[in-house]
Protein backbone atom coordinates (compact mmCIF):
# COMPACT_ATOMS: atom_id res chain seq x y z
CA UNK A 1 0.00 0.00 0.00
CA UNK A 2 1.39 3.21 -1.23
CA UNK A 3 1.06 6.01 1.67
CA UNK A 4 -0.58 8.39 -0.41
CA UNK A 5 -3.39 11.36 1.54
CA UNK A 6 -5.89 9.33 0.50
CA UNK A 7 -4.77 6.46 2.09
CA UNK A 8 -4.31 8.43 4.96
CA UNK A 9 -7.92 9.49 5.36
CA UNK A 10 -8.80 6.12 4.69
CA UNK A 11 -6.95 4.53 7.72
CA UNK A 12 -7.90 7.48 9.55
CA UNK A 13 -11.78 6.95 9.01
CA UNK A 14 -11.36 2.99 9.51
CA UNK A 15 -9.63 3.72 12.94
CA UNK A 16 -12.43 6.20 13.97
CA UNK A 17 -15.25 3.82 12.94
CA UNK A 18 -13.11 1.24 14.99
CA UNK A 19 -12.36 3.27 17.97
CA UNK A 20 -15.57 5.21 18.11
CA UNK A 21 -17.74 2.55 19.31
CA UNK A 22 -15.08 0.91 21.55
CA UNK A 23 -14.91 4.53 23.56
CA UNK A 24 -18.72 4.44 23.89
CA UNK A 25 -18.65 0.62 25.31
CA UNK A 26 -16.17 2.38 27.33
CA UNK A 27 -18.45 5.52 28.57
CA UNK A 28 -21.47 3.47 28.58
CA UNK A 29 -23.18 5.35 25.54
CA UNK A 30 -25.02 2.23 23.79
CA UNK A 31 -26.75 4.99 21.50
CA UNK A 32 -23.63 5.94 20.08
CA UNK A 33 -23.12 2.14 19.26
CA UNK A 34 -26.42 2.19 16.99
CA UNK A 35 -25.93 5.61 15.93
CA UNK A 36 -22.47 4.02 14.15
CA UNK A 37 -24.17 0.69 13.13
CA UNK A 38 -26.66 2.59 11.10
CA UNK A 39 -23.78 4.78 9.96
CA UNK A 40 -21.78 1.95 8.86
CA UNK A 41 -24.87 0.05 7.15
CA UNK A 42 -25.69 3.07 5.06
CA UNK A 43 -22.16 3.51 4.34
CA UNK A 44 -22.35 -0.27 2.76
CA UNK A 45 -25.64 0.79 1.12
CA UNK A 46 -23.73 3.46 -0.66
CA UNK A 47 -20.84 1.56 -1.55
CA UNK A 48 -23.04 -0.73 -3.12
CA UNK A 49 -24.28 2.30 -5.08
CA UNK A 50 -20.73 3.81 -6.04
CA UNK A 51 -20.00 0.66 -8.01
CA UNK A 52 -23.25 1.63 -10.11
CA UNK A 53 -22.94 5.93 -9.94
CA UNK A 54 -18.46 6.05 -9.39
CA UNK A 55 -17.72 3.74 -11.61
CA UNK A 56 -19.60 2.59 -14.32
CA UNK A 57 -21.90 6.20 -14.42
CA UNK A 58 -25.07 5.16 -13.76
CA UNK A 59 -27.45 7.60 -12.12
CA UNK A 60 -29.87 5.14 -10.51
CA UNK A 61 -32.17 6.90 -8.68
CA UNK A 62 -33.97 3.17 -7.74
CA UNK A 63 -31.33 1.89 -4.95
CA UNK A 64 -33.96 2.12 -2.48
CA UNK A 65 -35.48 -1.13 -4.13
CA UNK A 66 -32.59 -3.22 -3.30
CA UNK A 67 -32.37 -2.12 0.09
CA UNK A 68 -35.93 -2.77 0.49
CA UNK A 69 -35.63 -5.88 -1.01
CA UNK A 70 -32.58 -7.22 0.98
CA UNK A 71 -34.62 -5.87 4.27
CA UNK A 72 -38.01 -7.38 3.59
CA UNK A 73 -36.30 -11.02 2.82
CA UNK A 74 -34.89 -10.57 6.03
CA UNK A 75 -38.30 -9.67 7.33
CA UNK A 76 -40.02 -12.27 5.70
CA UNK A 77 -38.12 -14.94 6.74
CA UNK A 78 -37.76 -13.97 10.45
CA UNK A 79 -41.84 -13.24 10.29
CA UNK A 80 -42.10 -16.79 9.26
CA UNK A 81 -39.69 -18.05 11.98
CA UNK A 82 -40.95 -16.39 14.32
CA UNK A 83 -44.76 -17.76 13.89
CA UNK A 84 -43.61 -20.55 12.96
CA UNK A 85 -45.92 -20.45 9.93
CA UNK A 86 -43.56 -22.59 6.81
CA UNK A 87 -42.76 -20.04 3.95
CA UNK A 88 -44.17 -22.50 1.65
CA UNK A 89 -45.56 -25.96 2.21
CA UNK A 90 -45.44 -26.64 -1.58
CA UNK A 91 -43.72 -28.35 -3.36
CA UNK A 92 -40.79 -28.42 -0.47
CA UNK A 93 -41.47 -27.05 2.96
CA UNK A 94 -39.36 -23.86 3.08
CA UNK A 95 -39.25 -22.31 6.47
CA UNK A 96 -38.41 -19.00 7.72
CA UNK A 97 -34.94 -19.06 9.12
CA UNK A 98 -33.14 -16.39 11.94
CA UNK A 99 -29.81 -17.52 10.58
CA UNK A 100 -27.95 -14.35 9.17
CA UNK A 101 -25.77 -16.84 7.43
CA UNK A 102 -28.73 -17.91 5.03
CA UNK A 103 -30.51 -14.71 5.31
CA UNK A 104 -27.77 -12.60 3.86
CA UNK A 105 -27.28 -14.60 0.46
CA UNK A 106 -30.98 -14.96 -0.11
CA UNK A 107 -30.89 -11.33 0.47
CA UNK A 108 -28.03 -10.55 -2.04
CA UNK A 109 -29.30 -13.42 -4.80
CA UNK A 110 -33.06 -11.81 -4.66
CA UNK A 111 -31.16 -7.85 -4.84
CA UNK A 112 -29.17 -8.91 -7.57
CA UNK A 113 -31.81 -10.62 -9.54
CA UNK A 114 -34.23 -7.70 -9.43
CA UNK A 115 -31.09 -5.79 -10.31
CA UNK A 116 -30.34 -7.42 -13.52
CA UNK A 117 -34.46 -6.85 -14.97
CA UNK A 118 -34.19 -3.27 -13.80
CA UNK A 119 -30.48 -3.48 -15.42
CA UNK A 120 -31.59 -4.67 -18.59
CA UNK A 121 -34.55 -2.52 -18.89
CA UNK A 122 -32.89 0.62 -17.84
CA UNK A 123 -30.05 0.19 -19.27
CA UNK A 124 -31.61 0.62 -22.68
CA UNK A 125 -31.46 4.37 -21.92
CA UNK A 126 -29.17 6.62 -20.46
CA UNK A 127 -29.16 10.01 -19.07
CA UNK A 128 -32.56 11.22 -17.65
CA UNK A 129 -34.69 8.53 -18.66
CA UNK A 130 -32.08 6.19 -17.15
CA UNK A 131 -32.72 7.91 -13.33
CA UNK A 132 -36.58 8.12 -13.98
CA UNK A 133 -37.22 4.69 -14.84
CA UNK A 134 -34.96 3.44 -11.84
CA UNK A 135 -37.08 5.92 -9.91
CA UNK A 136 -39.81 4.14 -11.19
CA UNK A 137 -39.12 0.80 -10.48
CA UNK A 138 -38.75 1.82 -7.09
CA UNK A 139 -41.84 2.99 -6.73
CA UNK A 140 -43.43 -0.06 -7.87
CA UNK A 141 -41.64 -1.67 -5.08
CA UNK A 142 -42.95 1.08 -2.62
CA UNK A 143 -46.52 0.78 -3.48
CA UNK A 144 -46.30 -2.62 -3.82
CA UNK A 145 -45.21 -3.24 -0.20
CA UNK A 146 -47.28 -0.87 0.82
CA UNK A 147 -50.45 -3.05 -0.43
CA UNK A 148 -49.32 -6.56 0.24
CA UNK A 149 -50.94 -6.93 3.90
CA UNK A 150 -49.87 -10.20 4.10
CA UNK A 151 -46.31 -8.83 5.64
CA UNK A 152 -47.76 -5.70 7.25
CA UNK A 153 -48.45 -3.55 4.21
CA UNK A 154 -48.03 0.03 5.55
CA UNK A 155 -47.29 -0.66 9.23
CA UNK A 156 -44.16 -2.96 7.88
CA UNK A 157 -42.92 -6.12 9.97
CA UNK A 158 -42.19 -5.87 13.07
CA UNK A 159 -38.90 -8.70 14.27
CA UNK A 160 -39.01 -9.63 17.98
CA UNK A 161 -35.51 -10.82 18.37
CA UNK A 162 -32.17 -9.81 16.25
CA UNK A 163 -30.85 -12.57 13.73
CA UNK A 164 -28.22 -15.19 14.69
CA UNK A 165 -24.64 -15.23 13.95
CA UNK A 166 -22.66 -18.52 14.93
CA UNK A 167 -20.01 -17.66 18.16
CA UNK A 168 -21.59 -14.27 18.53
CA UNK A 169 -24.65 -12.73 20.37
CA UNK A 170 -25.75 -10.41 17.69
CA UNK A 171 -28.12 -8.64 20.56
CA UNK A 172 -25.32 -7.13 22.34
CA UNK A 173 -24.46 -3.64 20.09
CA UNK A 174 -20.80 -3.91 20.00
CA UNK A 175 -21.07 -7.03 18.50
CA UNK A 176 -23.38 -6.41 15.97
CA UNK A 177 -21.63 -3.52 15.22
CA UNK A 178 -18.35 -5.41 14.62
CA UNK A 179 -20.19 -7.91 12.31
CA UNK A 180 -21.53 -4.70 10.38
CA UNK A 181 -18.42 -3.26 10.10
CA UNK A 182 -16.52 -6.24 8.71
CA UNK A 183 -19.09 -6.66 6.42
CA UNK A 184 -18.50 -3.13 5.27
CA UNK A 185 -15.08 -3.51 5.19
CA UNK A 186 -14.89 -6.41 3.24
CA UNK A 187 -17.23 -4.59 0.62
CA UNK A 188 -14.38 -2.29 0.56
CA UNK A 189 -11.97 -4.55 -0.22
CA UNK A 190 -13.87 -6.08 -2.92
CA UNK A 191 -15.11 -2.62 -4.65
CA UNK A 192 -10.83 -1.49 -4.42
CA UNK A 193 -9.96 -5.06 -6.59
CA UNK A 194 -12.93 -4.95 -8.62
CA UNK A 195 -11.95 -0.70 -9.52
CA UNK A 196 -8.36 -2.08 -10.45
CA UNK A 197 -9.41 -5.04 -12.31
CA UNK A 198 -9.53 -5.67 -16.55
CA UNK A 199 -13.82 -5.56 -15.39
CA UNK A 200 -12.94 -1.84 -13.69
CA UNK A 201 -10.71 -1.23 -16.37
CA UNK A 202 -13.50 -1.52 -18.94
CA UNK A 203 -16.69 -0.67 -16.86
CA UNK A 204 -14.65 2.96 -15.81
CA UNK A 205 -13.91 3.50 -19.50
CA UNK A 206 -17.39 2.70 -20.77
CA UNK A 207 -18.39 5.36 -17.46
CA UNK A 208 -16.21 8.27 -19.91
CA UNK A 209 -16.54 6.45 -23.11
CA UNK A 210 -18.53 3.82 -25.21
CA UNK A 211 -17.58 4.19 -28.33
CA UNK A 212 -13.94 3.83 -27.32
CA UNK A 213 -14.79 0.13 -25.18
CA UNK A 214 -17.33 -0.44 -28.44
CA UNK A 215 -14.05 -0.25 -30.65
CA UNK A 216 -11.83 -2.38 -28.77
CA UNK A 217 -14.44 -5.07 -29.12
CA UNK A 218 -16.07 -4.96 -25.82
CA UNK A 219 -20.17 -4.76 -25.08
CA UNK A 220 -20.46 -1.51 -22.34
CA UNK A 221 -24.05 -2.31 -22.11
CA UNK A 222 -23.29 -5.99 -20.36
CA UNK A 223 -20.47 -4.73 -18.69
CA UNK A 224 -22.45 -1.59 -17.13
CA UNK A 225 -25.52 -4.51 -16.02
CA UNK A 226 -22.82 -6.55 -14.46
CA UNK A 227 -21.67 -3.82 -12.36
CA UNK A 228 -25.52 -3.02 -12.37
CA UNK A 229 -26.21 -6.38 -10.34
CA UNK A 230 -23.21 -6.29 -7.87
CA UNK A 231 -24.12 -2.90 -6.84
CA UNK A 232 -27.75 -3.86 -5.99
CA UNK A 233 -26.44 -6.82 -4.20
CA UNK A 234 -24.05 -5.11 -2.10
CA UNK A 235 -27.26 -2.52 -1.19
CA UNK A 236 -29.72 -5.75 -0.68
CA UNK A 237 -26.72 -6.75 2.12
CA UNK A 238 -26.66 -3.64 3.44
CA UNK A 239 -31.04 -3.70 3.66
CA UNK A 240 -30.93 -6.87 5.48
CA UNK A 241 -28.52 -5.25 8.09
CA UNK A 242 -30.81 -2.11 8.69
CA UNK A 243 -33.89 -4.75 8.96
CA UNK A 244 -31.70 -6.39 12.09
CA UNK A 245 -30.79 -3.38 13.47
CA UNK A 246 -33.98 -1.81 13.30
CA UNK A 247 -35.98 -5.26 14.03
CA UNK A 248 -38.31 -3.63 11.46
CA UNK A 249 -39.44 -3.58 8.08
CA UNK A 250 -41.86 -1.13 6.24
CA UNK A 251 -42.05 0.57 3.04
CA UNK A 252 -40.17 3.64 3.59
CA UNK A 253 -37.44 0.73 3.10
CA UNK A 254 -38.41 1.15 -0.35
CA UNK A 255 -39.14 5.04 -1.01
CA UNK A 256 -37.65 7.48 -3.46
CA UNK A 257 -36.28 9.50 -0.39
CA UNK A 258 -34.18 6.32 0.80
CA UNK A 259 -32.87 6.43 -2.64
CA UNK A 260 -31.99 9.72 -2.79
CA UNK A 261 -30.17 9.90 0.38
CA UNK A 262 -28.16 7.42 -0.43
CA UNK A 263 -26.78 9.42 -3.33
CA UNK A 264 -26.64 12.12 -1.00
CA UNK A 265 -24.08 10.32 0.98
CA UNK A 266 -21.93 9.45 -2.49
CA UNK A 267 -22.24 12.93 -3.24
CA UNK A 268 -21.43 14.35 -0.24
CA UNK A 269 -18.21 12.07 0.18
CA UNK A 270 -17.12 11.87 -3.57
CA UNK A 271 -18.55 10.38 -6.38
CA UNK A 272 -16.29 7.39 -7.02
CA UNK A 273 -13.88 7.13 -3.92
CA UNK A 274 -13.50 4.28 -2.33
CA UNK A 275 -14.06 6.14 1.01
CA UNK A 276 -16.55 9.00 -0.38
CA UNK A 277 -19.91 6.95 0.81
CA UNK A 278 -18.34 5.74 4.33
CA UNK A 279 -17.76 9.44 4.86
CA UNK A 280 -20.72 10.67 3.59
CA UNK A 281 -23.12 8.06 5.67
CA UNK A 282 -21.11 9.19 8.76
CA UNK A 283 -21.49 12.78 8.20
CA UNK A 284 -25.11 12.27 7.27
CA UNK A 285 -26.17 10.30 10.22
CA UNK A 286 -24.03 12.40 12.52
CA UNK A 287 -25.96 15.49 11.21
CA UNK A 288 -29.25 13.97 11.73
CA UNK A 289 -28.71 13.02 15.06
CA UNK A 290 -27.20 16.37 16.14
CA UNK A 291 -29.02 18.76 14.06
CA UNK A 292 -31.97 16.45 14.05
CA UNK A 293 -32.14 17.20 17.83
CA UNK A 294 -32.55 20.82 17.68
CA UNK A 295 -34.42 21.10 14.82
CA UNK A 296 -36.98 18.96 12.48
CA UNK A 297 -36.14 21.02 10.08
CA UNK A 298 -32.20 19.87 9.77
CA UNK A 299 -32.39 18.77 6.32
CA UNK A 300 -32.25 22.57 5.29
CA UNK A 301 -28.41 22.68 6.84
CA UNK A 302 -28.20 18.82 4.50
CA UNK A 303 -29.40 20.68 1.62
CA UNK A 304 -26.61 23.60 2.25
CA UNK A 305 -23.69 21.63 2.76
CA UNK A 306 -24.57 19.49 -0.36
CA UNK A 307 -25.04 22.43 -2.15
CA UNK A 308 -21.72 23.58 -0.80
CA UNK A 309 -19.96 20.78 -1.49
CA UNK A 310 -21.51 20.38 -5.62
CA UNK A 311 -20.59 23.82 -6.13
CA UNK A 312 -17.05 24.31 -4.71
CA UNK A 313 -15.79 20.27 -4.69
CA UNK A 314 -16.16 18.23 -7.89
CA UNK A 315 -14.53 15.65 -5.87
CA UNK A 316 -16.78 15.38 -2.75
CA UNK A 317 -14.96 15.64 0.54
CA UNK A 318 -13.12 13.17 -0.28
CA UNK A 319 -11.79 15.33 -3.15
CA UNK A 320 -11.44 18.48 -0.77
CA UNK A 321 -9.10 16.77 1.54
CA UNK A 322 -6.60 14.68 -0.62
CA UNK A 323 -7.08 16.11 -3.82
CA UNK A 324 -8.31 14.49 -7.20
CA UNK A 325 -7.50 10.80 -7.74
CA UNK A 326 -4.45 9.36 -8.99
CA UNK A 327 -3.33 5.94 -10.64
CA UNK A 328 -1.59 3.73 -9.39
CA UNK A 329 -0.08 0.78 -10.73
CA UNK B 1 -3.70 -8.96 -56.81
CA UNK B 2 -3.69 -9.35 -53.14
CA UNK B 3 -6.69 -10.60 -51.27
CA UNK B 4 -9.62 -8.60 -50.59
CA UNK B 5 -9.94 -8.32 -46.48
CA UNK B 6 -12.74 -5.74 -46.73
CA UNK B 7 -15.26 -4.78 -49.41
CA UNK B 8 -18.86 -3.26 -49.59
CA UNK B 9 -21.47 -3.81 -52.56
CA UNK B 10 -23.76 -1.38 -53.35
CA UNK B 11 -23.76 0.48 -50.07
CA UNK B 12 -26.96 3.06 -49.81
CA UNK B 13 -27.95 5.15 -46.86
CA UNK B 14 -30.21 7.83 -47.23
CA UNK B 15 -31.02 10.47 -44.37
CA UNK B 16 -34.96 11.66 -45.63
CA UNK B 17 -33.99 13.09 -48.93
CA UNK B 18 -30.64 13.19 -48.86
CA UNK B 19 -28.77 10.04 -50.20
CA UNK B 20 -25.21 10.19 -47.65
CA UNK B 21 -24.55 6.89 -49.51
CA UNK B 22 -24.88 6.03 -53.05
CA UNK B 23 -24.36 2.39 -54.22
CA UNK B 24 -20.99 2.21 -52.77
CA UNK B 25 -18.69 -0.28 -53.20
CA UNK B 26 -15.00 -0.26 -52.60
CA UNK B 27 -12.63 -2.70 -51.38
CA UNK B 28 -9.36 -2.89 -49.69
CA UNK B 29 -6.53 -5.78 -50.11
CA UNK B 30 -4.36 -6.88 -47.81
CA UNK B 31 -1.01 -5.23 -48.10
CA UNK B 32 -2.03 -1.55 -49.33
CA UNK B 33 -3.37 1.75 -47.98
CA UNK B 34 -6.36 2.86 -49.73
CA UNK B 35 -7.08 6.34 -49.45
CA UNK B 36 -10.78 8.31 -49.23
CA UNK B 37 -11.35 11.30 -50.16
CA UNK B 38 -13.57 13.54 -51.09
CA UNK B 39 -14.82 17.56 -50.16
CA UNK B 40 -16.72 18.47 -47.02
CA UNK B 41 -20.46 16.51 -46.90
CA UNK B 42 -19.29 13.54 -49.88
CA UNK B 43 -20.43 10.83 -47.47
CA UNK B 44 -17.01 10.20 -45.84
CA UNK B 45 -18.17 10.22 -41.97
CA UNK B 46 -21.40 8.04 -43.09
CA UNK B 47 -19.77 5.60 -44.98
CA UNK B 48 -17.35 5.24 -42.13
CA UNK B 49 -20.29 4.40 -39.65
CA UNK B 50 -21.53 2.02 -42.01
CA UNK B 51 -17.84 -0.02 -42.26
CA UNK B 52 -17.89 0.78 -38.21
CA UNK B 53 -21.46 -0.54 -37.34
CA UNK B 54 -22.36 3.07 -35.50
CA UNK B 55 -25.06 3.38 -38.84
CA UNK B 56 -27.38 0.47 -40.48
CA UNK B 57 -26.62 0.72 -43.99
CA UNK B 58 -30.17 0.91 -46.06
CA UNK B 59 -29.15 -1.26 -48.84
CA UNK B 60 -26.04 -3.22 -49.60
CA UNK B 61 -23.67 -5.40 -47.84
CA UNK B 62 -20.07 -5.17 -45.90
CA UNK B 63 -17.98 -8.74 -46.20
CA UNK B 64 -14.61 -8.55 -44.05
CA UNK B 65 -12.53 -11.22 -44.06
CA UNK B 66 -14.89 -13.26 -45.94
CA UNK B 67 -18.06 -12.84 -43.67
CA UNK B 68 -20.94 -10.57 -44.15
CA UNK B 69 -20.24 -8.38 -41.55
CA UNK B 70 -23.69 -5.94 -42.43
CA UNK B 71 -25.37 -7.00 -39.75
CA UNK B 72 -22.81 -6.96 -36.80
CA UNK B 73 -22.88 -4.27 -33.60
CA UNK B 74 -19.57 -2.55 -33.57
CA UNK B 75 -18.11 -4.28 -30.86
CA UNK B 76 -18.31 -7.49 -32.85
CA UNK B 77 -16.73 -6.14 -36.10
CA UNK B 78 -13.70 -4.94 -33.68
CA UNK B 79 -13.61 -8.33 -32.33
CA UNK B 80 -13.48 -9.88 -36.03
CA UNK B 81 -10.39 -7.44 -36.81
CA UNK B 82 -11.31 -4.09 -37.63
CA UNK B 83 -9.20 -1.56 -35.90
CA UNK B 84 -10.48 2.21 -36.02
CA UNK B 85 -9.19 5.10 -35.22
CA UNK B 86 -11.67 8.16 -34.74
CA UNK B 87 -11.64 11.79 -36.17
CA UNK B 88 -12.69 13.38 -33.07
CA UNK B 89 -10.81 11.11 -30.38
CA UNK B 90 -12.33 8.79 -28.35
CA UNK B 91 -10.57 8.08 -25.29
CA UNK B 92 -11.10 7.41 -21.43
CA UNK B 93 -10.04 10.89 -20.21
CA UNK B 94 -9.82 10.67 -16.80
CA UNK B 95 -7.35 7.57 -16.92
CA UNK B 96 -3.82 7.29 -18.09
CA UNK B 97 -2.41 7.00 -21.16
CA UNK B 98 -1.39 3.04 -20.31
CA UNK B 99 -4.87 2.32 -19.01
CA UNK B 100 -6.33 3.24 -22.42
CA UNK B 101 -3.76 0.68 -24.42
CA UNK B 102 -4.39 -2.10 -21.60
CA UNK B 103 -7.95 -1.66 -22.31
CA UNK B 104 -7.39 -2.83 -26.02
CA UNK B 105 -5.09 -5.63 -24.82
CA UNK B 106 -8.28 -6.28 -22.60
CA UNK B 107 -10.58 -6.16 -25.47
CA UNK B 108 -8.40 -8.16 -27.71
CA UNK B 109 -8.11 -11.18 -25.34
CA UNK B 110 -12.29 -10.81 -24.41
CA UNK B 111 -10.54 -10.52 -20.87
CA UNK B 112 -12.89 -8.50 -19.32
CA UNK B 113 -14.82 -10.75 -16.42
CA UNK B 114 -11.70 -10.62 -14.44
CA UNK B 115 -12.46 -8.93 -11.44
CA UNK B 116 -10.08 -9.35 -9.19
CA UNK B 117 -6.76 -9.40 -10.65
CA UNK B 118 -5.35 -6.05 -10.51
CA UNK B 119 -4.94 -5.64 -14.48
CA UNK B 120 -2.28 -3.18 -14.98
CA UNK B 121 -0.06 -5.62 -12.53
CA UNK B 122 -0.66 -8.46 -15.33
CA UNK B 123 2.73 -8.19 -17.56
CA UNK B 124 1.65 -9.97 -20.86
CA UNK B 125 -1.32 -7.20 -21.14
CA UNK B 126 1.74 -4.34 -20.04
CA UNK B 127 4.51 -5.54 -22.29
CA UNK B 128 2.07 -5.56 -25.40
CA UNK B 129 0.45 -2.22 -24.36
CA UNK B 130 3.47 -0.94 -23.66
CA UNK B 131 4.87 -2.09 -27.18
CA UNK B 132 2.18 -0.23 -28.78
CA UNK B 133 2.87 2.96 -27.07
CA UNK B 134 6.78 2.76 -28.30
CA UNK B 135 5.37 1.43 -31.87
CA UNK B 136 3.42 4.84 -32.20
CA UNK B 137 6.43 6.71 -30.18
CA UNK B 138 4.32 7.34 -26.42
CA UNK B 139 6.20 5.28 -24.38
CA UNK B 140 7.73 8.07 -22.07
CA UNK B 141 3.83 9.59 -21.72
CA UNK B 142 2.54 5.85 -20.58
CA UNK B 143 1.30 7.44 -16.83
CA UNK B 144 -0.16 10.79 -18.16
CA UNK B 145 -3.51 10.93 -18.14
CA UNK B 146 -5.32 11.30 -20.85
CA UNK B 147 -6.70 14.64 -20.21
CA UNK B 148 -3.37 15.93 -19.95
CA UNK B 149 -2.02 14.80 -22.91
CA UNK B 150 -1.55 17.00 -26.30
CA UNK B 151 -4.06 17.01 -29.41
CA UNK B 152 -1.33 14.83 -31.19
CA UNK B 153 -0.19 12.72 -28.38
CA UNK B 154 -3.82 11.61 -28.30
CA UNK B 155 -4.07 11.25 -32.18
CA UNK B 156 -0.86 8.50 -31.83
CA UNK B 157 -2.92 7.32 -28.54
CA UNK B 158 -5.82 6.40 -30.90
CA UNK B 159 -3.17 4.12 -32.73
CA UNK B 160 -1.88 2.45 -30.45
CA UNK B 161 -5.18 1.35 -29.17
CA UNK B 162 -5.97 -0.06 -32.42
CA UNK B 163 -2.44 -1.35 -32.64
CA UNK B 164 -3.25 -3.57 -29.48
CA UNK B 165 -6.57 -4.98 -31.10
CA UNK B 166 -3.66 -6.61 -33.85
CA UNK B 167 -6.37 -5.49 -36.42
CA UNK B 168 -6.30 -7.88 -40.03
CA UNK B 169 -7.29 -4.18 -41.64
CA UNK B 170 -7.36 -0.69 -40.15
CA UNK B 171 -9.89 1.78 -40.94
CA UNK B 172 -8.30 5.55 -39.60
CA UNK B 173 -10.67 8.69 -39.95
CA UNK B 174 -8.59 11.51 -40.58
CA UNK B 175 -5.50 10.19 -38.25
CA UNK B 176 -3.85 13.79 -39.36
CA UNK B 177 -6.48 15.95 -38.31
CA UNK B 178 -4.82 18.74 -35.98
CA UNK B 179 -1.61 17.13 -35.97
CA UNK B 180 0.98 20.07 -37.83
CA UNK B 181 3.15 19.77 -40.09
CA UNK B 182 5.71 17.70 -38.13
CA UNK B 183 3.57 15.47 -36.31
CA UNK B 184 1.77 15.41 -39.79
CA UNK B 185 5.31 13.98 -41.40
CA UNK B 186 6.14 11.60 -38.15
CA UNK B 187 2.25 10.19 -38.60
CA UNK B 188 2.92 9.72 -42.41
CA UNK B 189 6.33 7.44 -42.25
CA UNK B 190 4.29 5.77 -39.43
CA UNK B 191 1.73 4.30 -41.47
CA UNK B 192 3.78 3.75 -44.15
CA UNK B 193 5.26 1.44 -42.45
CA UNK B 194 1.66 0.14 -40.89
CA UNK B 195 0.32 -1.19 -43.82
CA UNK B 196 2.76 -4.84 -44.20
CA UNK B 197 0.75 -4.96 -40.80
CA UNK B 198 -2.63 -4.37 -41.85
CA UNK B 199 -4.07 -2.72 -44.78
CA UNK B 200 -5.63 0.58 -43.98
CA UNK B 201 -8.57 2.42 -45.18
CA UNK B 202 -7.19 5.56 -44.47
CA UNK B 203 -9.77 8.77 -44.58
CA UNK B 204 -7.82 11.67 -44.67
CA UNK B 205 -8.25 15.72 -45.67
CA UNK B 206 -4.04 16.08 -45.87
CA UNK B 207 -4.12 15.63 -49.80
CA UNK B 208 0.10 15.41 -49.45
CA UNK B 209 -0.31 12.67 -47.10
CA UNK B 210 -3.10 10.99 -48.99
CA UNK B 211 -1.07 11.10 -52.53
CA UNK B 212 2.32 9.93 -50.48
CA UNK B 213 0.75 6.78 -48.88
CA UNK B 214 -1.95 5.58 -50.96
CA UNK B 215 -1.67 2.72 -53.09
CA UNK B 216 -5.06 3.02 -54.47
CA UNK B 217 -7.67 6.47 -54.15
CA UNK B 218 -11.03 6.58 -54.14
CA UNK B 219 -12.76 9.91 -54.64
CA UNK B 220 -16.78 10.34 -52.89
CA UNK B 221 -19.01 13.17 -53.80
CA UNK B 222 -22.44 13.23 -53.13
CA UNK B 223 -22.68 9.23 -52.26
CA UNK B 224 -20.92 8.50 -54.78
CA UNK B 225 -17.68 6.57 -55.92
CA UNK B 226 -16.77 8.49 -58.86
CA UNK B 227 -13.27 7.31 -59.40
CA UNK B 228 -11.10 4.47 -58.08
CA UNK B 229 -7.85 3.99 -59.30
CA UNK B 230 -3.73 4.74 -58.98
CA UNK B 231 -2.44 7.80 -57.41
CA UNK B 232 -1.02 8.65 -61.20
CA UNK B 233 -4.83 7.59 -62.11
CA UNK B 234 -6.56 9.69 -59.75
CA UNK B 235 -4.51 12.79 -60.33
CA UNK B 236 -5.19 12.61 -63.96
CA UNK B 237 -9.25 12.12 -63.78
CA UNK B 238 -11.27 14.43 -65.18
CA UNK B 239 -13.98 13.94 -63.04
CA UNK B 240 -11.95 14.25 -60.03
CA UNK B 241 -10.26 17.46 -61.31
CA UNK B 242 -13.45 19.18 -62.19
CA UNK B 243 -15.48 17.59 -59.19
CA UNK B 244 -13.14 17.54 -55.99
CA UNK B 245 -10.34 19.86 -57.24
CA UNK B 246 -12.65 22.77 -57.99
CA UNK B 247 -10.94 22.72 -61.34
CA UNK B 248 -11.97 22.86 -65.21
CA UNK B 249 -10.17 20.49 -67.37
Amino acid sequence: MILTRENILNFVITAGLILVPIYAVIVEEPFTITLATRAVIFSLAAVGLNIALGLGGMVSLGHAVFFGLGGYTMGILAFHAQSYIPLFEWPILIEGTKQMLVVWPLAMIISAIAAFVIGLLSLRTGGVYFIMITLAFGQMFFFFSISWSAYGGEDGLSIYVRNQFPLVNTLVPIQFYAICLAILMLALWINARLAKSSFGLALSAARQNTARVRNVGLDPKSIKLVAFVISGAITGLAGALFADLNRFVSPTMFSWQLSGEIMVFIIIGGIGRLYGPVLGAIIFVTLEHFLGGISEYWLVFLGLLLLLIVLFSRGGLVGLLVGRERVHE
Amino acid sequence: MNKTILKTYNLTKNFGALRASDKISIDLRVGEIHGLIGPNGAGKTTLIAQIMGGLKPDSGLIEFDGTDITSFTTESRAQAGLGRTFQISQLAMDQTVLQNVVLGTVGERGDVWKFWRPVLAVQELRERAMESLSDVGLADKAATPVSELSHGGRRQLEVAIALTLNPKAFVMDEPMAGLGSDGSKKMTIFLDNLRTRAPILLVEHDMEAVFALSDRISVLVSGMVIATGSVDQIRNDARVRKAYLGEDS
